[in-house]
């Protein structure tokens, strides 16, 4: 393309960091001097433009090495991948992580969101330098905050807890001793912890194997589930999947082998698998968990998934916030291909499978299914329309199998021990065993494995209880996303059947809970706040109405009384539901209707 | 023959639907906006919808109900399919355009949005209730070169402009959405001024503008002036005279004075793009 740049020049570290990803410029045609052959021979054309997929990779790169993302620098990757700077900025721009704004290398971001701000002292501001971040996916150990120094390497380090004195000290550059160790992953799951796992079908090796070792995880009954897999083919995988029940965990409940089914049979090629690792519902951490503690069990089940859907690349699309995650998956994936277990030939099977981390820059939207597709093509994260659907016309046009990390790590237990064997266990609409984020209030906070159809007050009641000395005031089901339960819906099941007839959703499998010291005000507000912050702006009900529906809880919490607000309210909230493009504006009303109409909150 | 052109295509196929109780028959690929259209439906607004475009449905306001769908579709890029059961003016739909009415409204400038003012009637519009201190996209006028101004207070972020400039026609790629959310704003690299970006000032983005958001520089003089007087103006078709392409120009002249180009969007040459020449070179025209 003939580009237009401006005369800003990158520096030395941005162009390495592009390079480190991009290789480097072979010819004038890719960024690099002029040669003399290079008048001669033409290789820009679709080989150039057929890039734009490196393009968030290598935004993330330079500003992992310098901090932010520089004129000079834009235009060095516009010329090299061949993209206009306009569009380049409009994509730098669209991500939380990124900067195009000069900054200093040392950033602490601390989360403000749900779960953190139960625990965080009202009044203690912000230390100068650190800046607010939405739900960081630590819940379990509230208050989080995350240090992200740029650099080559650019470190990353979880503070948590996030006591004022570790901020500082991070801020400070001298975060040491035990702030500076992260807690192992088992802490987060107290059933592991306590070592009562013969009912976990899906944490079971968290703290008993070694995640950074294929030979523990084989050790463990690890690929028996892909060797059983290939042995019985394709076509019976997926019918043990239709026959297990399987329902889609990322909130939508869809059942998993009809999906699998209808990528299996599209006629165009390739596929792709996408596993949605972008778990960023404030108050969910479970898909972390999986990855930090068993990385090869979501591996191999993607493998299973490649296999039977008949996709040979993959990509796990994982949150930029997850240090430990990116580490463990990058390791495993490194092992599995250096064992033959990933790669062009997959166990000797002769079918080929590669799978690579794809880091997400801070944006939630980017976790719907269809956003996912356009942040890896290198596009703005935004949803695209449905339909056409994801099994039909998803990642660069093919059809795509998208399922997030704990759909996918179901499908070992689904293989090994057959479809209908798994579906023994939960209710008949609900099989299986489902992992809860529990948090707030509670004793024991972490991630529980029970099996569908145990009540609220059992999940809280294996949390140890609420915190001692205080009293229940609601339950936030499902995430900012879903809906308050009360004192009277704790005896209710939850799967997906009996939490819908009961006007609640399990979502994302978040299970907050709240107390009588809980400022529900200041709670509901964060959640407004958070999907105005977070909405793509993409299509208008989204866009206005969370900025709308934000101003109408400072009023209400300003003392505004009429009931034209309420009405006001319930438009809005309608709208959005009915209007927006995706899941995200459909459902940032929920709560928020919820904790008004079922909580009385501000009225 | 007597001149109606003789279609060499593949047959299409007709699939049938119910639009608001009408059985309808409609080629495969109709959208359900063509359709409604066709079957003489109640006016179904439309601001991010243009004819030479690809549908973005971004602004939600020309929302149907199709039954057995969860939510409200956009009839300007669903297809029609055999067996739908399409309603335009439900209850469920009025509410949806209304809202969507009153969010524009609310956050943007859209006084020289042609039919708003209608439909603000028409869905019962009521913006002051979003209260005095609703955050909205005012901001300044861009005036950055002599052709034509960006007035992003008026711009409800439709796409249309970034896809005119883009791949979709000028594949210029001037501009682009930047930000996120609210936020959310149309901008060259770094915001920087036109005469610093790409722009290649073919005006295609003015063309394709719904709100007035981008606007020529003598229509915006003259509205600022109070002289811009659309009942007064005609409107002659001529041919570009710069090169050989052939595009089709519309002057539009008001007391004796080009105050503005366009090209018809159905003309099978230019489907409304023109280059710099033929949208703003036309004062030689006015030389005495």
């Amino acid at each position: 393309m003939d580009l237009k740049l401006s005369n800003h020049t990158a520096t030395k570290a941005e162009v390495q960091a592009i390079s480190s990803v991009l290789g480097d410029p072979d010819s004038t045609w890719r960024g690099g001097d002029r040669a003399a052959a290079d008048h001669h021979v033409a290789r820009g054309g679709h080989s150039l433009r057929d890039q734009r997929h490196r393009l968030l990779p290598v935004l993330h790169a330079v500003n992992d090495r310098v901090g932010w993302i520089s004129r000079g620098a834009i235009n060095e990757i516009a010329r090299r991948i061949d993209v206009a700077p306009a569009e380049v900025y409009g994509v730098a721009t669209f991500y939380g992580l990124l900067s195009t704004v000069e900054r200093a290398e040392r950033q602490v971001h601390v989360c403000i969101d749900l779960a953190c701000m139960m625990v965080r002292p009202d009044a203690e501001p912000l230390p100068h330098g650190a800046h607010e971040s939405p739900c960081l996916g630590l819940c379990e150990r509230a208050p989080a905050a995350l240090l992200i120094e740029a650099g080559d390497p650019q470190v990353q380090q979880v503070i948590a807890p996030a006591t004022p004195v570790a901020v500082r000290a991070a801020l400070a550059g001298d975060l040491t001793g035990d702030a500076a160790d992260e807690a192992p992953v088992v802490q987060g799951v107290p059933q592991c912890a306590d070592g009562a796992i013969d009912d976990l079908v899906l944490l079971g090796r968290i703290g008993r194997t070694d995640p950074t070792s294929l030979d523990s995880y084989r050790s463990a009954g690890g690929y028996l589930a892909l060797r059983r897999a290939l042995d019985i083919g394709a076509v019976a995988v997926i019918r043990e999947l239709t026959d297990s029940g399987l329902m889609g965990r990322g909130g939508a409940a869809f059942p998993a082998g009809r999906k699998w089914d209808a990528v299996a049979r599209q006629p165009a090629r390739p596929h792709y698998i996408v596993c949605n690792a972008d778990e960023s519902e404030p108050g969910t951490f479970k898909d972390r968990v999986l990855m930090e503690g068993d990385p090869f069990a979501l591996i191999e089940s993607m493998t299973i998934a490649a296999f039977a859907t008949g996709c040979e690349q993959g990509y796990i699309y994982m949150r930029g916030e997850y240090p430990r995650a990116r580490r463990m998956l990058t390791n495993a994936i490194a092992q599995a291909t250096a064992r033959g277990l990933l790669g062009d030939d997959v166990m000797g099977s002769g079918t080929a499978f590669h799978l690579v981390v794809f880091l997400g820059a801070g944006a939630y939207i980017c976790g719907e299914e269809t956003a996912i597709f356009n942040s890896i093509e290198g596009f703005r994260g935004e949803p695209r329309n449905k339909p056409p659907f994801p099994v039909e016309v998803g990642l660069f046009g093919k059809p795509t199998l998208v399922n997030n990390v704990e759909t996918m790590v179901n499908v070992l237990p689904i293989v090994l021990n057959g479809g209908v064997a798994y579906a023994r266990r939960g209710t008949s609409g609900s099989t299986g065993t489902k992992l809860f984020c529990l948090s707030g209030s509670v004793a024991r906070p972490g991630v529980y494995e029970v099996d569908f159809g145990a009540t609220l007050r059992d999940l809280i009641d294996l949390g140890g209880g609420l915190t001692a000395g205080r009293t229940l005031r609601a339950v936030l089901l499902g995430g900012a996303a879903g809906t308050f339960a009360t004192a009277d819906d704790l005896d209710v099941p939850l799967t997906f059947e009996d939490t819908r007839a009961a006007g609640l959703s399990l979502g994302s499998g978040v299970v907050m809970v709240l107390d009588d010291t809980t400022d529900l005000t200041a709670y509901v507000r964060r959640i407004a706040a958070f999907f105005r912050d977070e909405s793509c702006g993409q299509c208008v009900p989204c866009r206005v109405g969370t900025v709308r529906q934000e101003e109408m809880l400072d009023r209400l919490a300003a003392g505004a009384t009429a009931a034209s607000e309420r009405d006001l309210m319930l438009d809005i909230g309608r709208v959005m539901r009915d209007a927006s493009i995706c899941g995200l504006g459909q459902t940032a009303h929920n709560a928020i209707e919820s904790a008004i109409v079922k909580l009385g909150v501000m009225s | 023959m007597n001149g109606v052109p003789v279609s060499v295509a593949a047959p299409v196929r007709l699939v049938e639907l119910t639009i608001d109780g009408d059985s309808v028959k409609v080629p495969e690929g109709t959208t359900l906006l063509q359709a409604c259209r066709g079957a003489g439906c109640p006016e179904i607004p439309t601001l991010c919808y243009g004819d030479t475009l690809t549908p973005k449905n971004a602004c939600r306001v020309c929302m149907v109900e199709v039954e057995g769908s969860r939510t409200l579709v956009p009839s300007c890029s669903r297809k029609a399919e055999a067996g739908m059961v399409v309603n335009t003016s439900t209850e469920r739909v009025n509410h949806s355009r209304k809202m969507v009415l009153e969010f524009l409204g609310s956050a943007t400038d859209l006084s020289v949005a042609p039919n708003v003012d209608r439909w603000n009637d028409d869905y019962d519009v009521d913006i002051d209730r979003y209260g005095p201190d609703r955050r909205t996209q005012a901001q300044p006028v861009k005036r950055d070169n002599a052709l034509y101004v960006r007035d992003y207070d008026k711009c409800i972020l439709c796409y249309k402009c970034v896809d005119a400039c883009g791949e979709q026609w000028q594949n210029t790629f001037a501009i682009a959405v930047a930000g996120r959310g609210f936020d959310s704003h149309i901008a060259a690299e770094f915001d920087t001024t036109l005469p610093d970006s790409a722009c290649v000032y073919c005006g295609n983005c003015i063309a394709v503008c719904p709100t007035g958001a981008l606007m020529f520089t003598s229509e915006h003089d003259m509205r600022a002036e109070g002289t811009w007087d659309e009942a007064a103006q005609t409107v002659t078709d001529t041919i570009c005279p710069y090169c050989g392409v052939g595009c089709q120009l519309s002057l539009h002249v008001q007391d004796n004075t080009i105050v503005k180009v366009t090209s018809p969007s159905d003309h099978s040459v230019t489907h409304g793009n023109l280059c710099i020449k033929g949208r703003f070179g036309f004062q030689h025209v006015q030389n005495s």
